[in-house]
């Protein structure tokens, strides 16, 4: 015998790695996280055993992190549903610019997708539009219940009136995507994953 | 029969030998030096394959040791900065991205996950079950491991269990026959010197190498011991070395007939399973067991859980409301030697003995520290923080704010609305909006 390393191949490890853009190392990491938290090996993670992270459960904005990584009412996430998430917080490299191969798809750690994927934590419905009610509702996770009905009214209807350009009393990805052009989103929504 | 004969011989010669060498030292207290040799022994062939190992391996595919280093680069700021705001400025929509960040990463890494699964060695110690990382080095190692688990299985293990089997039992006849006599000092050091030798045996029975500090700090009658937990064994560590009132539920089975004969020697506290949910009736018994200074010192593990030894965890305030003197002790493993880690989820008791039994050894030190008592002006649960963080700094642990129930339930809500009400100061500042 001796020892068998406990390394699980990853599956399909290099479509992974093309698709997200991991390094393989950091990819080797988040496969052992992966397996750290599907405590009972059943090889996808389900919305329970996210919730069982504490700084996770505390988090107010974490019920909707948590649906994000289950897309079209799916119950478990397998390994690569959970990177292609995790993917859109990559920072951001120098090879990711220089590549502005028009054929291929935008990488999933780009500024717009970060935004795009900030914007869905506001809207539920993915009708592509943040409505004032949807604002209210991301507003009332994150102040729980120190702030009355009627400022956190005030504060949603400030905001909606404020980044609708077209008056349509609800914010789209343009008008989303324009209200934040001078904030650094691409500093604000990466993790850097140590070698 | 020659047979039976021949087998009746070696089980005889077999008992004696456990007798003389390992049983009656127990009762004095005396130790032979077997178990020094022994640990000479493993410490030299773990050092051997460590370096095996050492020279074996590539080194890209060493992978560091996860465990404790962070994998990630963390933004401490607080949440003020890292909304990029001063107090009271108003919602932006950007405000998602702090919040959002902070879930990813403790979605990679979190502190709370990594402390119920058995902490990862360094190098191994060819045990296959802590064979996490590490990969085929050569024949020699690869023999060397195949005579451990023969020497492991065959040859420990039934003397263990051999030991165990006859401390169990003679625990439970030795309190009997004692709780028979009328109460008197003769009955309380006799009912001591049963606990011992039993805890001693017991000791023995899993190979255990116990190391205690400052012994001048032990605790005395009637106050309140407090250690960290992580395993059923460290009640078995600590009693080896002085006499404790246990508190506790009432179970069933064989954990039952011994409860019950040990309350007949000496009083522990046991609750039946309703009782125990009675806050008030429980701190009432406890008052009055402290309140008699001739009661042995009460054992409790606030952490209410079994924790991986490698941090403290939130120490729950029901022990610290009682009042008395704490006497707090720091009990740390060495996990080279075996695993002592209870993970209920995943083995069952019995399981669990037999890894501990299949171990090398169970090799700990355990730190007495001077008493410690609530001061003026200082709530329960500044208490026990003060407590833990004694615990944790002498024990080498990291300390960590999270209950231990979170391995089995959902956090509670009131942590989730401390950071609401952080941000809600945030944006809406004095209370005046634009």
């Amino acid at each position: 015998m001796g020892s068998r390393s406990s390394h699980a191949v990853i599956p399909d490890a290099d479509s992974i790695r093309r698709e997200t853009g991991f390094s393989q190392a950091s990819l080797l990491r988040l496969h052992h996280r992966f397996r750290a938290l599907d405590r009972n090996k059943k090889g996808y993670l389900s919305r329970m055993d996210l919730q069982q992270i504490g700084a996770l459960a505390v988090n107010p904005l974490g019920d909707r992190i948590i649906e994000s990584f289950f897309p079209d009412g799916s119950q478990q996430v397998d390994f690569p549903g959970f990177v292609r998430v995790l993917a859109h917080f990559r920072p951001v490299e120098d090879e990711d610019t220089e590549t502005q191969d028009p054929k291929k798809p935008e990488p999933l750690n780009s500024r717009r997708n970060k935004l795009h994927y900030a914007f869905q934590l506001y809207d539920l419905d993915r009708d592509g539009k943040i409505s004032r009610h949807e604002m209210l509702q991301v507003l009332r996770l994150m102040v729980g219940v120190e702030v009355t009905e009627e400022q956190l009214e005030n504060i949603a209807d400030r905001t909606v009136q404020e980044a609708d350009e077209d008056g349509d009393g609800a914010v789209s990805f343009v008008e989303f995507t324009k209200s934040l052009e001078k904030m650094d989103v691409e500093q604000k929504m990466s993790i850097r994953i140590l070698k | 029969m020659e047979g039976a004969e021949l087998a009746g011989k070696i089980l005889s010669t077999w008992l004696t030998l456990v007798l003389g060498f390992i049983l009656l030292p127990s009762v004095f207290g005396v130790s032979l030096g077997i178990s020094e040799i022994y640990m000479k022994i493993l410490v030299k062939t773990l050092e051997w394959a460590t370096i095996r190992i050492e020279k074996g391996t590539p080194k890209e595919s060493i992978l560091k040791n996860s465990a404790s280093v962070g994998i990630i680069q963390r933004d401490e700021s607080p949440m003020e900065k890292g909304l990029s705001g001063l107090r009271g400025r108003d919602f932006e929509l950007s405000d998602v991205f702090y919040f959002s960040k902070k879930g990813f990463e403790a979605i990679v890494e979190d502190e709370v996950t990594q402390r119920f699964s058995s902490e990862e060695l360094v190098s191994w110690n060819l045990l296959t079950r802590t064979n996490v990382n590490f990969q085929y080095i050569s024949l020699r190692l690869t023999m060397v491991w195949v005579l451990g688990v023969i020497v492991r299985y065959c040859v420990l293990l039934p003397l263990r269990v051999t030991l165990a089997f006859i401390g169990i039992s003679l625990l439970v006849i030795g309190t009997t026959l004692v709780g028979q006599l009328p109460d008197s000092s003769l009955k309380n050091w006799l009912s001591e010197l049963v606990h011992l030798t039993c805890c001693r045996i017991c000791v023995r029975s899993l190979s255990g190498t116990i190391h205690y500090h400052n012994k001048q700090y032990r605790p005395q009658k009637g106050g309140i011991c407090v250690a960290n937990h992580t395993s059923p064994i460290d009640v078995l560590i600590l009693t080896t070395d002085g006499c404790y009132a246990m508190v506790g539920q009432v179970h069933g089975g064989l954990m039952g007939i011994i409860q019950r004969a040990m309350v007949k020697a000496c009083p522990h506290v046991w609750f039946e399973r309703s009782e125990m949910k009675d806050r008030h009736l429980v701190t009432k018994r406890l008052k009055e067991h402290i309140a008699d200074k001739k009661k042995l010192p009460i054992l409790i593990f606030p952490e209410g859980t079994c924790i991986n030894n490698t941090s403290v965890m939130m120490f729950k305030k029901g022990s610290f409301e009682i009042g008395g003197t704490i006497h707090p002790v720091a009990i740390k493993y060495n996990p080279q030697f075996g695993d002592a880690f209870w993970n209920s989820s995943k083995y069952n008791m019995v399981s669990y003995l037999l890894r501990m039994m299949t171990s090398w050894a169970i090799v700990c030190d355990v730190w007495y520290m001077p008493a410690m008592t609530r001061e003026e002006g200082e709530d329960a649960v500044q208490f026990a923080n003060r407590v833990k963080s004694a615990i944790a700094i002498q024990g080498g642990l990291t300390e960590l704010p999270w209950d231990g129930g979170l391995k089995r339930a959902k956090v509670k809500d009131t942590l989730k609305e401390e950071q609401q009400k952080n941000y809600s100061k945030m944006i809406v500042g004095n209370g005046s909006l634009s």
